[in-house]
């Protein structure tokens, strides 16, 4: 066996001696159904248990069993969370990429693998650590069919040796990973327990990467951005969810249907309080959104980029025919089919126009699980208030991996349900018009259908309509309709959440980011802080922009927009709207190759254009 | 002042819930003059007038095309939905879900239902939403100026000498075997029996598919069609005799229980089926369904009620919905309490 070396990689900081204490990156490459991911959330949480930051990317294919899986645990003791390129620590049962995967671990490296794959002669500056998974999973598990699962628990137990986690924490994580079901927590617990033994009997202790305890996450959560965007809907009354399942959207409705269960049923009646409905594909979901909007409920569709293509149509109507209407867009790689299991921002610009004619449409971006909560509870209000469709741009790397999280603040303002007229208030109206502009903030009212009132129908039409809501091919009067929408939209610039601004007085370059790119752009941040470079930060946190925006990149000499796409769809917004003068300002920094982006990639690409 | 002298007012012409038969009628139509979709709505106004329906409890939807205008001339205390072509069926579904207690009407059309919206019919009625389902069938699209729809018959000729060549959808059929409770066909031109279908659809809570043969008298009403006027008046044959009675009329009508067989709908208002054949039986979806080739076969174009269900569940029963409607629930019935969130962000700890 060979004696770890030290790490030579430059952006990693090492403590004391060559060694890593709570700052490295475990790569665990198996085969996709294997039950690798129990094995890999109980090795997160065991972490989090200790109270170190950590975090877990899963990197999987579009296929349902047999082909390669990736999954990167990131420990950090300073809380970066982006994802790291480098790979310190390696668990490679999958023979298939082995290989590979043995090429890519940084030098002074741990690996873990399977005996029989014989890893040990591929390099001379690593540590190697061969496990016979299938001798030491054969005896703890009679049956065969389940050997295959519980073998992958065996290299938490490995890990859980060298690395120093507490057994008591596997444990804990193993409680929650099996909610509570004791036979399989039993079953998994041994092979861990076995995994441990093994390591202690037959390794020698290496000191290079080490957990020591922190009290870092305490009262903090462990949850992916769809299950916080399903609590942010419940939370926010949704009561119509038609939806068509998509990757890698489809938890969120899962989710919502998990909850909803729990939380919105009448235990004396029976009764939901709530409507859950798989249509027969994306056009018939977004169909049933908008019925239901227009009925008067607070309906919502969760959907990915061929989904939001197939809704197109029916959005022009929404936004025409104003209409509330909440759409979560989970983000994958595009175009077309893309790589349906991979993050990108590539939905953007295609949102914030969506359909034909002229349309705008408010988006909403999070970066965090915290984020979709709260911001779903804005899309419905927003929605509702402008009577328009609202999307919360999600990502695959927010919406399924396991981010740390703070606990979710119960919501503190009652819902917004917008300008709705009951049958009295309509008496108040000399004139009611459906399409006029009362209070000038170019935001109508509107009635419900079953409004007993001689006012209070109407026709909803998307064909030309007046500020009667009747037909009109009238150029003046179709004219005044679509100066009002616009008009509306001004309106919501002050009303979406405002985007957040870290100022340094001394830096010269801005930077405009949104969504999951705001944690690698934070830590890059800080790296070129330490070479010398501030830097000033505007985190957009929703479309269309505040006039915040302009006068941040009018505060600097240039301005990079970092976005994961490879078009700059953001700035290509910003271009639509901002003068020339201010536009020089704006470089485009992307990155779209369907990985989270990381703060190793940014810093390079913005040191190099800083260079050009 | 002194009261002008003049003929009393005649009193409004109203219903038994007092409400005027104005709030029934729609905008004046901008369909051809002789359009059969103008005495189908018609029919709508008087089966919704007799019924004794709220209109303000109604909601009227369509998609796009001819058929989807005739909302507008209908119905004029209903909140109307003129949606996209050919998705009328999600929309109505949505608004349903959201209002349950509501009467839902949808127009569409043999383009609007047959093509483009082929995918959310077949869903409307596999799911049994409460629904009237109206088809306007003229076997043409008129807005484009006269092509094929596909409800079209092989070889009947366009204006323009073209001869269709490919096999029709029969929407009844294939609501029969998609499970639809109630399809129905009728023709624009027969106000009686329309008129009996239409009253029947209103008192049935699942989806009501009636498909009314309305033929286009601009595009498709010269020789060689197979949907002209007087085509189908050759050519139309009933399948059964429709008889209605409405819940709130206590008459007796007397029948022959070997021939006539009584169907009680979901507001206790009856339908009397007569003159069908003798081993017929209204839910038998086999049978309807070899009546319909059968006659297809003959070249004969069967109008009637085929087929009727009421004890099928309906979507609001399978989704558990509340009395009250979804969007009518208040705050506190739609965010679960603070302890709700304390309880999940535990379990995620």
């Amino acid at each position: 066996m060979q004696e770890p070396q030290a790490s030579t990689g430059t952006e990693h900081k090492q403590t004391g001696s060559g060694q890593h204490t709570n700052d490295f990156t475990i790569h665990v490459a198996t085969v996709n159904g294997s039950g690798s991911q129990s094995a890999n959330n109980t090795l997160l949480r065991a972490i989090f248990y200790m109270g170190i930051p950590v975090s877990g990317k899963n990197l999987f294919p579009s296929n349902i069993q047999g082909m390669p899986t990736w999954f990167t645990i990131r420990v950090n003791k300073d809380g970066y969370i982006a994802r790291s390129e480098n790979i310190d620590i390696l668990v490679a049962v999958n023979a298939e990429t082995a290989h590979e995967d043995v090429q890519a671990v940084r030098p002074g490296g741990l690996v873990i693998y399977d005996e029989p794959l014989k890893l040990d002669t591929l390099r001379d500056d690593l540590t190697f650590y061969p496990v016979p998974f299938k001798k030491l999973v054969t005896p703890i598990v009679p049956v065969a069919k389940l050997r295959k699962m519980v073998s992958n628990i065996i290299y938490v137990g490995v890990l859980a040796q060298l690395l120093g986690i507490d057994m008591q924490e596997v444990e804990k994580a193993l409680h929650k990973q099996f909610k509570g079901k004791l036979k399989a927590v039993e079953l998994n617990m041994n092979a861990a327990k076995v995994g441990f033994d093994y390591a202690q009997e037959n390794f020698q202790q290496q000191k290079t990467f080490t957990l020591e305890r922190m009290d870092k996450t305490a009262g903090k959560i462990i949850i992916d951005g769809n299950s916080a965007g399903a609590l942010g809907s419940m939370f926010a009354g949704v009561s119509v969810v038609t939806w068509y399942p998509i990757t890698p959207s489809t938890s969120v409705v899962e989710k919502l249907m998990h909850y909803m269960q729990k939380y919105r049923v009448d235990a004396k009646t029976g009764k939901s309080t709530y409507a859950i409905l798989q249509a027969e594909d994306e056009l018939a979901a977004i169909g049933m959104v908008i019925g239901a909007g227009w009925a008067g409920a607070r309906a919502m569709t969760a959907t990915s980029g061929p989904g939001i293509s197939l809704m197109t149509e029916f959005i022009g109507l929404a936004y025409f025919a104003e209409v509330p209407a909440v759409l979560f867009d989970v983000q994958r790689v595009g175009p077309s089919t893309g790589m349906p299991t991979r993050t990108q921002q590539g939905d953007i610009l295609a949102c914030a126009t969506l359909s034909h004619g002229d349309t705008r449409h408010i988006l909403l971006l999070p970066s965090s699980p915290e984020e979709v909560f709260e911001m779903a509870g804005d899309a419905f209000d927003l929605a509702e208030q402008f009577q328009t469709p609202v999307f919360v741009m999600s990502d695959l790397d927010l919406g399924m991996n396991n981010w740390m999280a703070d606990k979710f603040s119960y919501p503190d303002k009652p819902l917004n349900r917008g300008k709705v007229l009951s049958a009295e208030e309509l008496e108040k109206f000399e004139d009611f018009g459906r399409y006029k502009d009362e209070d000038g903030d170019g935001i109508p009212y509107r009635t419900l259908p079953g409004t007993k009132h001689p006012k209070a129908p109407y026709f909803t039409r998307g064909s030309g309509h007046n500020i009667y809501a009747h037909y009109t091919e009238d150029p003046e009067e179709y004219s005044v309709i679509m100066q009002r929408l616009a008009k509306k939209l001004e309106t919501a610039r002050t009303a979406v959440p405002a985007p957040v601004i870290e100022e340094d007085e001394n830096a010269q370059i801005g930077i405009i980011a949104y969504g999951t790119t705001h944690w690698a752009v934070q830590e890059m941040r800080d790296r070129l802080r330490a070479k010398g470079t501030p830097t000033s930060y505007l985190r957009l946190r929703a479309y269309p922009f505040s006039d915040e925006v302009k006068a941040f990149i009018a505060r600097h000499e240039r301005v990079y927009v970092i976005e994961q796409n490879r078009d700059g769809q953001m700035l290509a917004l910003m271009r639509m709207e901002y003068p020339a003068e201010v536009i020089a300002r704006l470089r485009s920094l992307t990155v779209y190759d369907g990985l989270p982006v990381s703060a190793d990639t940014l810093t390079r690409k913005l040191e190099h254009m800083e260079q050009e | 002042m002194e009261t002008p002298k003049s003929k009393p007012a005649r009193p409004a012409k109203t219903n038994r819930l007092g409400v005027e038969l104005t709030l029934y009628k729609g905008g004046k139509s901008t369909l051809c003059a002789g359009c059969g979709h103008n005495a189908i709505s018609e029919r709508i106004v008087q089966a919704f007038f007799e019924m004794n329906i709220d209109p303000y409890q109604v909601i009227k939807l369509s998609g796009i095309g001819c058929s989807s205008k005739s909302p507008a001339y209908f119905l004029n205390a209903s909140h109307g939905f003129n949606s996209v072509h050919g998705r009328m069926p999600s929309i109505a579904t949505g608004a349903l879900m959201a209002q349950h207690n509501l009467i839902g009407i949808g127009v569409s059309g043999d383009g609007d239902t047959a093509s483009i919206g082929i995918g959310q019919f077949v869903h409307l009625m596999r799911r049994n939403v409460p629904l009237i389902y109206i088809i306007e069938d003229n076997g043409v699209y008129g807005l484009t100026k006269g092509q094929f729809s596909a409800t079209a018959d092989i070889g009947s000729k366009l204006k323009t000498g073209i001869v269709n060549e490919y096999p029709p959808i029969d929407t009844c059929s294939l609501a029969i075997e998609l499970g639809a409770t109630f399809v129905a066909r009728s023709f624009s031109g027969d106000r009686k029996q329309l008129s009996a279908i239409l009253k029947a659809a209103i008192a049935h809570k699942g989806t009501a598919m009636i498909d009314v043969i309305s033929p286009c008298v601009t595009f498709n009403d010269h020789e060689g069609s197979t949907r002209s006027y007087s085509y189908v008046q050759e050519h139309e044959e009933y399948f059964d005799e429709v008889q209605f009675v409405p819940y709130f009329d206590d008459i007796t009508v007397e029948y022959d229980p070997g021939t006539t067989i009584e169907v009680t709908l979901h507001d206790g208002s009856r339908v009397l089926l007569s003159k069908m054949p003798e081993d017929y039986r209204p839910d038998d979806r086999q049978k309807a369904l070899k009546y319909l080739m059968e006659g297809k076969k003959r070249g004969e174009l069967l109008t009637g009620i085929f087929f009727v269900d009421t004890d099928e569940k309906n979507l609001f029963d399978l989704l558990h919905l509340p009395d009250e409607s979804l969007a009518h629930l208040p705050e506190d019935r739609l965010r679960p309490e603070p302890a709700a969130l304390d309880e999940i962000m535990e379990e995620l700890t």
